[in-house]
């Protein structure tokens, strides 16, 4: 990874008053600005049914928001293949509606996304693993652990099919794969915070996305849990998926992602998180008065 | 024996039954939704609203349910959009607008007072006052409403407990909710005739609420809601039969009663109170 410090002022810009970037550097350039994760080359990686292309995601000048109003400012920058991803930033800034957009489920008022080269469509849904905000999910709902991991077939199966035992089976092994085999027929509110991210993260495995996408994993969860999250997320990363988390809990940032995506309605920074984890770009990122070192335990 | 035969020597008491079995299961069954996706006050605020419709359909001379219904649904579907698109909270705008509805039926009626027997029916409810072509107009929305949601079981299923995750592989989310609205629109208007605008909020309430705390799985949930409420709509009925009361009024109590003897037989020990606050603090932010 060390090659990547030559670019690091390319990766690493703070910039909250400064002219906006120039708009497009990031896909248009990113093969040359940018180059191969090593994870990239494991045997495991390049699976067959993705389309080819450089970059896993390529936000370019994005602007997006509810009402009218813009969240996402000018937003940019471009996820490698099998690179693990944090997005911190405050309450507020942007990271939920940022993942939203790339997941499809926002249009965006002006740039592009792109996945996997594509822009957003059904089958690039099938390639994205979403794992959601705790808040916006009804826990109170009647469904065990299995049929919330079985929700991950439905966007394959389409209108009016109903899941098949193949279906039934690669639930099981996803709970299985994330070890909730002995919860399965827990109501899934009755789970601890962590139990129900790893039921969620199950529900994304059942569709094999090439890129998951995970709305504050960690939010409310214990040290060990978040461990035992983190150590589950490195494993698909390691098998090649692509991983974008936003978190604002820094005392993992430096700890567990390749790259640090600090956003407060545009981008204050982006690179490696030695990089992007300066007080800084922090205060810059969070407001003056919060945090000024970042490995203060919490 | 006797007291069970007896009564359906009645037409009126036949056609009264097979409505309560329609509407009983219709409601209780659509009422999974609104009780866990929080629509209660939607649906209460619908039933209200839907007495504009019908008021103006008596006055134009045009058919009632087809009247109410076109009207319902508009509601409806109007509130579902502004709710997308307004800051001011689901529950303020729903205040506002049904009430307003309701306002406007009552000011129309109070004008044409000679009409005022027959709305009092929609009011307060009288399923002995149905006739054969408002079992065939039940029967066939009823069918319909069942089809709907046979159709789209699993994708109501998912955009019900996580919108977000269901959005983001594919299901139409905000599409099911006009869906689902549209539906409610359509099963208070079947309902309307037997429980009366101020009671069929119990019919889609009551029977799923007592159903919810006794599993805790959703197709289970879904079948013991509508097992109470068909049986309440049977029992009510002979209860309103025997004891001379309203028949919306017998029904609701009979679907009350079941939902207090789940609560006391309830595996889960939860009241119904700390479910609906849970459900209401993590509701609709699907934002």
């Amino acid at each position: 990874m060390k090659d990547e410090r030559t670019n690091r002022h390319d990766h690493t810009h703070i910039a909250p008053d400064a002219p906006p970037q120039p708009r497009g550097h990031s896909h248009a350039v990113a093969p040359a600005t940018f180059h191969l994760h090593p994870h990239a080359g494991h045997p495991h990686g390049q699976p067959a049914r993705v389309p080819a292309s450089d970059a896993a995601i390529a936000v370019d000048g994005v602007c997006a928001g509810y009402f009218g109003r813009d969240v996402l400012d000018e937003v940019s920058f471009t996820v490698n293949r099998g690179e693990f991803i944090g997005v911190i930033g405050p309450n507020g800034s942007g990271k939920s509606t940022l993942l939203k957009v790339i997941a499809g489920l926002l249009p965006v008022q002006c740039g592009s996304v792109l996945v996997f080269g594509q822009r957003p469509s059904p089958e690039v849904r099938h390639l994205i693993g979403y794992v959601p905000q705790s808040e916006s999910v009804n826990w109170s709902f009647p469904v065990t652990v299995r049929d919330v991991v079985l929700m991950g077939t439905y966007g394959r199966l389409g209108l009016f099919r109903r899941p098949s035992d193949a279906d039934r089976a690669a639930a099981d092994a996803a709970i299985a794969q994330v070890g909730m085999q002995d919860y399965t027929s827990a109501q899934i509110g009755q789970l601890s915070g962590g139990q129900q991210q790893r039921v969620f993260v199950a529900r994304a495995l059942v569709a094999r996305p090439k890129l998951m996408l995970l709305d504050e994993p960690i939010a409310g969860v214990d040290a060990t849990t978040q461990h035992a999250i983190f150590t589950l997320l490195e494993q698909l990363k390691e098998q090649g998926t692509t991983i974008v988390a936003t978190t604002h809990d820094l005392s993992c940032v430096a700890e567990w992602f390749d790259r640090v995506l600090a956003l407060n309605h545009s981008v204050v920074a982006y690179g490696k998180p030695q990089e992007v984890l300066t007080s800084e770009t922090l205060s810059a990122t969070f407001g003056s008065h919060v945090l000024v070192s970042p490995v203060l335990p919490a | 024996m006797h007291l069970i035969i007896s009564p359906l020597a009645n037409d009126f008491m036949v056609r009264a039954l097979i409505a309560a079995t329609l509407i009983g299961g219709v409601c209780s069954i659509v009422g999974v939704y609104v009780v866990l996706r929080n629509m209660s006050f939607i649906g209460d605020g619908l039933a209200h609203a839907s007495f504009a419709g019908i008021v103006i359909a008596y006055l134009l001379k045009f058919d009632l349910y087809i009247g109410g219904l076109i009207f319902t649904i508009l509601t409806a579907l109007g509130i579902g959009a502004v709710s997308k698109r307004s800051e001011v909270s689901l529950d303020t705008t729903i205040g506002v607008f049904f009430t307003a509805a309701f306002a406007l039926g009552i000011a129309l009626m109070s004008h044409v007072q000679n009409y005022v027997i027959d709305l009092q029916d929609f009011l307060f409810g009288n399923i002995l006052a149905i006739d054969r072509r408002d079992i065939l107009i039940i029967a066939a929305l009823t069918a319909g409403i069942l089809i709907v949601v046979a159709l789209l079981y699993k994708e109501l299923l998912f955009a019900s407990f996580d919108p977000v995750s269901a959005g983001a592989s594919g299901v139409p989310v905000d599409a099911l909710t006009y869906v689902l609205l549209a539906i409610l629109a359509v099963t208070i208007i079947v309902s309307l005739q037997a429980a009366g605008i101020v009671l069929v909020a119990a019919l889609l309430v009551t029977p799923a609420a007592t159903a919810y705390q006794l599993t805790n799985r959703f197709g289970p949930m879904m079948l013991i809601s509508a097992i109470v409420g068909v049986a309440s709509g049977i029992v009510g009925l002979y209860c309103s039969y025997y004891f001379n009361v309203a028949s919306g009024a017998s029904i609701v109590l009979v679907a009350t009663a079941c939902f207090f003897a789940a609560m006391v037989l309830s595996p889960k020990r939860r009241s119904l109170l700390t479910a609906l606050l849970d459900a209401r603090r993590t509701a609709i932010r699907v934002r």
